[in-house]
C-alpha cells in the first residue's frame, strides 16, 4: 500500500466514525425518511391506506442489519450510534471483499 | 433515493433490472480489458467512499432527508464505467445487508444512481471543463458535475415513482404501488435535490477533486484522458 492510499483509508475510517452525524442531525431537525422511502405504517398515516401491491412486496426481504441499526427502532441513541458506526465499518469490509473477489476473477495477474 | 420493495410494479422493476444488467455486463468487460491490479485498491476505496458518504443523511428541517452519492467524483477519478461497478456493488450490499433500497428495486436503484448519475456527471464535467486542467473552470465543472448528476438521477427516480399510478390501479381506483403521481413526485424530488442535496454533492465533488489534483494528479481519469 502506498502512503497516499494509506492516507485515503484513514480518511475513510474517520468518515465511518463520524457517520452518526447522519442520524443525529436529522433527529435534531425533526426530519424523517427520504422522499418515497416511507414504511407501510408511515404510508398508512400519509394516505389513510397501504397500497395493495406495496403491502405484498414490502417485506419480501428481511435484511440482517435493517436500517443500519441493531437495537430496533426504539433503541437508545447510544446503541443507534454504535450500530451505525459498526454498519459503516462492516460495510467497508464487505465492499472490500466483494471488489477483491470480482478483481480476482477478472484481472490477470501481473 | 433508494427505492424500497413495493414501490415499483414488476412492469417497472423488471425492465430496469434488464437495463442495469446490460451496463453491468459492459462495465465488467471493460474492467477486464482496461484495469490492472494497481487499480483495485482505488476501486475498493471509491466504493467504500460512496457507501460512507451515503450514510451522512442531510435533513430538510421538519421534512425529509437526503444524501450525496459520490458517483460523480468516482466517475471523474476512475471513469464512468468503473463508477458503474463501484456504486452498483455499494447499492447491492445496501439492499441485501442493510435493507436500504429494495431487493426487487436493485435494478432500478443501480440504473438511477450507478448508471445515470456517473454518466451524467462525467459528461457534464468534460463539457464544462473543456481544455482546463486547473483553476476556476475546472472546479466549476466539478461542482456542476456532482450537482447535475445527483439532480438528474433524482428526477429519473421520481419519474419511476410517478408513473406507478398510471401503470397499476386496484379495482377501487387506488394505486397498487408508489401512490403519488408524476406532478407530485417530480417537483418534490427535483426541488430538494436542486436546492440542497445537489449542492452538497457538488461541494463534495470539488473538495475531493482538489485533494486528488494536489496529491495524485496522474490518477485522475477525466483529466488525463484528454
Amino acid at each position: 500500500m502506498t502512503r497516499f492510499q494509506k492516507k485515503l483509508w484513514i480518511g475513510l475510517i474517520i468518515m465511518a466514525l463520524l457517520s452518526p452525524i447522519g442520524i443525529l442531525l436529522p433527529e435534531k431537525f425533526n426530519a424523517g425518511d427520504a422522499w418515497g422511502e416511507w414504511g407501510a405504517d408511515t404510508l398508512e398515516k400519509l394516505l389513510g391506506y397501504v397500497p395493495e401491491g406495496l403491502k405484498r412486496l414490502a417485506d419480501i426481504w428481511k435484511a440482517p442489519i435493517a436500517d443500519y441499526n441493531l437495537g430496533g427502532e426504539n433503541a437508545p441513541v447510544s446503541v443507534q450510534v454504535a450500530a451505525y458506526i459498526i454498519s459503516g465499518i462492516l460495510g467497508i469490509a464487505i465492499i472490500g471483499f466483494v471488489i477483491y473477489i470480482i478483481s480476482r476473477l477478472l484481472i490477470k495477474k501481473g | 433515493m433508494h427505492i424500497p420493495d413495493g414501490y415499483l410494479s414488476p412492469q417497472t422493476y423488471l425492465p430496469l433490472y434488464g437495463a442495469s444488467f446490460v451496463f453491468w455486463t459492459i462495465a465488467l468487460r471493460k474492467f477486464k480489458t482496461d484495469l490492472s491490479v494497481k487499480h483495485v485498491p482505488y476501486l475498493a476505496m471509491a466504493a467504500a467512499f460512496s457507501f460512507l458518504i451515503q450514510m451522512f443523511n442531510i435533513p430538510i428541517p421538519g421534512g425529509t432527508t437526503g444524501h450525496a452519492v459520490g458517483a460523480g467524483i468516482v466517475a471523474i477519478l476512475l471513469g464512468p464505467w468503473t463508477a458503474v461497478i463501484a456504486v452498483s456493488v455499494v447499492l447491492i450490499i445496501q439492499a441485501i445487508v442493510f435493507g436500504d433500497g429494495g431487493i426487487t428495486a436493485i435494478g432500478a436503484n443501480c440504473f438511477n444512481m450507478a448508471v445515470v448519475m456517473p454518466f451524467v456527471s462525467y459528461w457534464v464535467f468534460k463539457l464544462v471543463k473543456g481544455e482546463a486542467v486547473a483553476g476556476a473552470r475546472l472546479y466549476t465543472a466539478a461542482f456542476l458535475s456532482g450537482y447535475t448528476g445527483l439532480s438528474i438521477s433524482a428526477v429519473v427516480t421520481a419519474v419511476e415513482f410517478g408513473i406507478q399510478p398510471l401503470i397499476a390501479m386496484s379495482p377501487d381506483g387506488r394505486p397498487l404501488y408508489a401512490p403519488y403521481p408524476l406532478e407530485i413526485a417530480v417537483p418534490a424530488m427535483a426541488l430538494e435535490h436542486l436546492l440542497l442535496f445537489g449542492i452538497v454533492e457538488g461541494v463534495v465533488t470539488i473538495l475531493l477533486l482538489k485533494y486528488f489534483i494536489k496529491h495524485e494528479p496522474d490518477l485522475i481519469y477525466a483529466v488525463k484522458e484528454n
